[in-house]
């Protein structure tokens, strides 16, 4: 018999804490599948958030670093500038991202830092129990919104890859979602281009995943994946929002 | 080596590019900006990095992943942006790792002013960041003692792998002194087993983290590294005496303060008062037992300092409140003159 399916090497196989139908889990694998394909576990070291992928340091086989709240992006610029041959990737959610890390997430983009961003935009804050998340949909209840988010009162969701793709620095964003097979298939072709993109030394790369959270949307997980296509790609389609790692010359730091 | 006419600030740059800091990571305030531009200029002279942040709270950040991927590193900052970098000195308490962070302090609370000021005592030896931690904090007080004690910051870090403050003032930072630093070549840098660099298939990963969910497991961490903490104030105790032999009244003055107090001494033995002074050079190990074995014979002791008397309650602590323990200081960026140490000196001898 032949081996059509295993886990990736680079993925510890230690039992994930996550709720059933999140999808972080496969974001994990993909990443885990690209360093592995890649042949760079050895020199990569990545960086976790705060938030639902805090324990993501338990769950890759490379070297791991846990941030503070946000800090992620600050945190790979000291140590990618400190080991620049190094493959530096942070892997944070939407409130770690887009709320307290935004000036760390901004700047990186504006230096053209050469690191990866995964960015997981589930519309909520998971681990501290389904509060607004500054991706969160207008109309959208949460705790913090119960009466569901409105603009007059808590603004808009903010779009990071439109946001980031302003920026000279940033070389490649693109939005991608795990909600089926298909599209699995093309996020992992895009995480694959990241940190492509960032051993070519061209500047920040960062993908988007749109991710489910079943628990906290009070959701079935089918419902979940049903929601990420009817709701959340109106707000946040998907797509290739800058690609510079075509161009001849290196432009990143 | 021959000496140079140094500003403190530029001391402490240089001397950290020659104690093998090639990696700085800062943001502009006064009273200590020249740190950053100094570095601005040198460093990709010696092939080195000089980042300036978009905040504070990424140059810590930065600082966290520098350190973590095994390299000596600093930042540098004055009052206000030292409580922004609390939250990152704190996660890099917890998670054990070595670099040299600079307050040239000036006064406080909130923005304060730009003058010389010692009012961050209590922050940096009592709660610089949550949790229960310490930071090595030296007080320099000539900008000789300031590139001398870069060196040991460095040294001190990776030793016991903890976070080193120099708690500096305006007036060190700005002042100019002849100085002799120290030579590169003479720099080893010791191996970090430890360091998240990539383990090429060579080790088992790395993770560098100051996250422990499960309690028992923090406990046991925490009280290893106080077990760490013991041995710094076992061999790391740092003060110097000046004048105690036979002294009746001892001020306790640390940093540009003690330069102060040393005039004022002098100054008071000349009008029969027998004053002498410990000033320490560690403020976290502080000197307890030095100042435990001078209350054996002392009458009473003097603290003065640049803030509202933050130093009093550690000494006595020290002493066990077994002497009076008075205070003279000046605050918010004002420095007092011999005369006015000179008066409180004579006041507390009981001379008049």
């Amino acid at each position: 018999m032949s081996v059509v399916f295993e886990r990736p090497k680079s993925l510890s196989n230690v039992p994930l804490h996550y709720c059933p139908g999140c999808t972080h889990g496969i974001v994990h694998r993909l990443v885990a599948q690209v360093i592995d394909e890649l042949g760079i576990e050895g020199k990569t070291i990545g960086i976790a958030p705060v938030g639902c992928s805090v324990f993501a340091y338990n769950y890759f086989e490379c070297d791991m670093i846990e941030a503070a709240h946000g800090r992620a992006p600050a945190v790979a610029t000291g140590v990618k500038r400190s080991l620049p041959d190094r493959v530096v990737f942070t892997y944070q959610g939407d409130g770690d991202l887009a709320a307290i890390g935004t000036a760390e997430t901004v700047h990186v983009g504006a230096r053209g830092e050469n690191i990866t961003i995964i960015f997981i935009n589930n519309a909520i804050y998971g681990m501290t129990g389904g509060q607004m998340a500054p991706t969160t949909l207008l109309g959208q209840v949460t705790t913090t919104t119960p009466y569901g988010r409105k603009k007059e009162i808590q603004g808009n969701p903010i779009r990071v890859c439109e946001m980031l793709s302003t920026l000279d620095g940033t070389a490649y964003a693109e939005r991608v979602s795990v909600d089926c097979v298909k599209n699995v298939n093309n996020a992992k072709k895009a995480i694959k281009k990241a940190f492509e993109c960032q051993i070519a030394g061209k500047g920040l790369s960062i993908v988007e995943v749109l991710s489910t959270c079943p628990t906290n949307w009070g959701m079935s997980p089918t419902e979940a994946l049903e929601w990420v296509r009817t709701d959340m790609m109106k707000q946040y389609p998907l797509g290739v929002y800058k690609d510079k790692t075509s161009d001849e010359e290196k432009e990143g730091i | 080596m021959a000496k140079v006419l140094m500003k403190g600030n530029e001391a402490i740059a240089e001397s950290a590019i020659r104690s093998g800091c090639l990696h700085y990571f800062g943001y502009p305030i006064t009273p200590q900006t020249e740190i950053a531009e100094y570095m601005a200029k040198r460093m990709p002279k010696v092939g080195g990095l000089c980042l300036q942040a978009e905040s504070e709270i990424a140059a810590i950040n930065m600082i966290y992943g520098a350190a973590s991927a095994g390299v000596r590193c600093m930042t540098s900052s004055s009052s206000p942006g030292i409580s922004l970098k609390s939250e990152g000195v704190s996660y890099i308490v917890g998670s054990d790792l070595p670099c040299l962070i600079l307050n040239v302090q000036r006064g406080g609370p909130g923005l304060g002013g730009i003058q010389p000021a010692q009012s961050d005592y209590y922050q940096a030896t009592k709660a610089l960041g949550h949790g229960d931690a310490h930071l090595v904090v030296l007080a320099p007080s000539s900008v000789q003692e300031m590139a001398d004690m870069t060196g040991k910051a460095f040294d001190i870090g990776d030793k016991y792998r903890c976070p080193v403050m120099i708690l500096a003032d305006g007036a060190l930072g700005q002042m100019m002194e002849p100085v002799e630093l120290r030579d590169a070549s003479a720099v080893t840098l010791p191996e970090k087993p430890w360091a998240t660099c990539g383990h090429e298939g060579k080790r088992k990963k790395n993770i560098i983290n100051s996250l422990y969910i499960d309690p028992k497991e923090l406990e046991d961490v925490i009280r290893a590294r106080f077990e760490r903490y013991k041995l710094i104030e076992e061999n790391e105790v740092a003060y110097e005496e000046y004048m105690t032999d036979d002294a009746d009244v001892i001020v306790v003055a640390y940093g540009i303060t003690a330069r102060v107090c040393k005039s004022a001494i002098t100054a008071a033995r000349k009008k029969g008062v027998k004053a002498g002074m410990l000033r320490p050079i560690t403020l976290w190990p502080y000197p307890k037992k030095a100042l435990a074995a001078l209350a054996d014979k002392a009458k009473s002791f003097l603290v003065c300092e640049l803030n509202m008397g933050q130093m009093v309650d550690d000494v006595k602590v020290a002493i066990d409140c077994r002497r009076p323990v008075e205070f003279f200081g000046r605050t918010g960026g004002m420095i007092p003159t011999p005369d006015e140490v000179t008066k409180a000196i004579l006041k507390l001898g009981g001379a008049n």
